[in-house]
């Protein structure tokens, strides 16, 4: 495509002055130098910040590596045998699944709720819109701790408490005790405070772009507003939308840190897989080894999701076009 | 855009009326009462954090549930600064001089990129352009202890090198400028040419000067990310001069002594700069996402 553009300028009437051929040939070797020009500096940095860190980890994870980011005891596979075979790492892979089976699927309901209320009202949408958008602007730590500090405090005067006792029941410790496990209605709910407006553009977007035609058909078959054309008509035309917002959770959920680092600093229990690699690489051990055999595995695993999501929002793209 | 289409939407009106808004003002009624109550719950947290950092410590952790403070703290709004455990200030300029360094250095790296491999013909510029796509397979976030690894090989930690430049070689930031690009208006490079003006020239006067929405919002995301960021400043600031102010935040939250009132005040002076940016951005914002998010 782009090389069209040169020789459509080349060949323009308006440069017809100057000779036929000297042009192109200035504009291709220009063009190899203007290409390194203007992304030089960022593949220069990819190839150190990125490409260099994954080689280098992929070194790391086959030698003995603690304190160290020089090492000189070849191991083998014994970092990996350690990974895979440590309780905890295989913990946070479960803490992982139950994770994303509560938080995709109520992300996904609460953003296309919001965007179908939105979607229908037509005297302060704006308004209504930025909300539901706002908690997009607050971080995951300042929202944690109003969690911690304020809504889920273990103590009388947190709101949820508080709440609780006008009913007359006993205050909950939500985050100190694993059982019941009440933890994970407190990690769920912040992560779903705080990207559900964000998933709720995306749904607004693809609302809008149903066509109205559709719905008016609808009408006239004598389909009944409300759940019929939703069922029939809404759902299947967000179908693109809902996969890749789908995927796009779940693969947001896979690199959750931030919120369970700072609600549950001291548990046992409920730790992800970036949480583990913190503690294993940056923890009291420092062992870069293992933390990078940790960082080989989730990468590969991360990998075959994503290609597994190439695949389907291709398919999903395949029938849309029909 | 054709004659036909106006008429049209007279004509279906009445009908969208009644099929897709249906159940009249009862129904209104309902969805409007729906939509409150959802945007109340989404508003407590904001609530609490300003309720909660004008109040005494006495009122919050009180016997009785004090919806607002019986008289409004203002004095609570230095606490923080004269903090002796937590150099709040210096947290508060590190994640200025961060965040806007970052946003700074993406858009000028990552939208040169992107319009280098939209718009400039080279033999090679496929191979490059999988090596970029191959990057967004692997996310930054999971690759964090290599990472660290190189940069403290650098000796950058604890240092504002080490904090903002690996984060500025996003391959997703610029894989949504060469999409921009690729769609870019043709004939308006085209016309710079004719002026004499090379790549370089095209793009600083013509391409960007015509862009400003989509650099905007992007802007906006990478400033958020860049302000809101944790985990990556958690790793490179060990030394407390190095925090930037959510690792501040996070440290409140593990410190011997609870002190509610500063820390909510803390939180909220965190929040408010990036509140006012965000409703200030938000057009552009959401322009950005509904055109990058899925369509891109």
């Amino acid at each position: 495509m782009s090389t069209t553009t040169t020789r459509g300028v080349a060949k323009n009437p308006a440069s017809a002055k100057v000779s036929k051929d000297r042009p192109r040939r200035g504009l291709t070797a220009n063009s190899t130098f203007n290409f390194w020009l203007f992304t030089g500096p960022f593949l220069t940095g990819l190839v150190i910040f990125v490409f260099v860190p994954i080689g280098w980890s992929i070194y790391l994870s086959f030698f003995e590596a603690r304190f160290t980011v020089t090492p000189s005891e070849f191991v083998g596979f014994d970092n990996y045998k350690q990974i895979l075979t440590d309780a905890d790492f295989r913990n946070s892979l479960v803490t992982f699944t139950v994770f994303a089976a509560f938080i995709v699927p109520a992300t996904w309901a609460m953003s296309l709720g919001l965007a179908l209320l939105v979607n229908r009202l037509r005297f302060m949408r704006a308004f209504f819109r930025s909300v539901f958008f706002l908690p997009t602007a607050v971080s995951y730590v300042a929202a944690a701790l109003i969690w911690k500090m304020s809504i889920f405090n273990g103590v009388r005067f947190g709101l949820m408490n508080t709440v609780i006792g006008w009913f007359g029941i006993d205050n909950v410790a939500w985050l100190a005790n694993p059982d019941p496990p009440w933890y994970w209605l407190v990690i769920v709910t912040v992560r779903l405070w705080l990207q559900s407006g964000f998933y709720m553009i995306l749904f607004l977007a693809a609302l809008q772009n149903i066509p109205r035609e559709l719905y008016e058909a609808a009408a006239i078959d004598g389909a009944k507003s409300g759940w019929q054309t939703f069922r029939y008509i809404t759902l299947p035309q967000l179908r693109a939308t809902s996969t890749a917002v789908i995927l796009l959770l779940l693969i947001a959920a896979y690199q959750a840190f931030d919120e369970f680092f700072n609600l549950l600093p001291k548990a046992t229990w409920g730790q992800p897989p970036l949480v583990e690699l913190y503690k294993m690489a940056l923890g009291e051990n420092q062992n870069y080894g293992a933390g990078s055999a940790g960082a080989v595995v989730l990468t590969l695993l991360i990998c075959v999701v994503t290609l597994f999501q190439g695949k389907i929002m291709g398919f999903g793209r395949g029938e849309e076009s029909k | 855009m054709t004659t036909t289409a106006p008429d049209l939407r007279k004509v279906t009106k009445p009908a969208k009326a009644k099929t897709r808004r249906g159940g009249g003002v009862m129904g209104n009624t309902g969805l409007y009462i729906a939509t409150g109550v959802a945007a109340l719950l989404f508003l407590v947290p904001f609530y609490l954090i300003v309720r909660n950092a004008l109040m005494t410590d006495q009122e919050i952790t009180g016997e009785e549930w004090k919806w607002f403070p019986t008289s409004i703290q203002w004095g609570n709004i230095t606490e923080p600064f004269d903090d002796v455990t937590v150099d709040f200030a210096q947290s508060l300029w590190n994640s200025v001089v961060v965040a806007v360094l970052h946003t700074t250095g993406i858009l000028l790296i990552c939208s040169m990129a992107g319009y280098g491999l939209a718009r400039i013909p080279y033999k090679h510029a496929n191979k490059v352009f999988y090596a970029v796509l191959a990057t967004l397979m692997v996310p930054t976030a999971v690759t964090f202890v290599p990472s660290f690894v190189l940069v403290s090989s650098l000796g950058w930690v604890d240092s504002y090198r080490g904090l903002i430049i690996p984060g500025l070689f996003s391959g997703f930031t610029c894989f949504l400028f060469r999409q921009y690009f690729l769609g870019f208006p043709k004939e308006l490079e085209e016309a710079a040419r004719v002026d004499g003006l090379g790549y370089w020239g095209a793009y600083w006067r013509v391409v960007v000067p015509n862009s400003l929405n989509f650099f905007a919002a992007i802007a906006t995301i990478t400033f958020i990310n860049g302000w809101n960021a944790f985990l990556w400043p958690l790793v490179i600031g060990q030394d407390p001069s190095a925090w930037t102010v959510q690792v501040a935040l996070s440290s409140y939250m593990t410190n011997q002594t609870v002190n509610y009132h500063l820390i909510f005040m803390a939180t909220a002076i965190s929040i408010l700069p990036l509140v006012f940016v965000f409703l200030f951005l938000q057009r552009w914002l959401v322009q950005g996402i509904a055109q990058t998010g899925i369509k891109g």
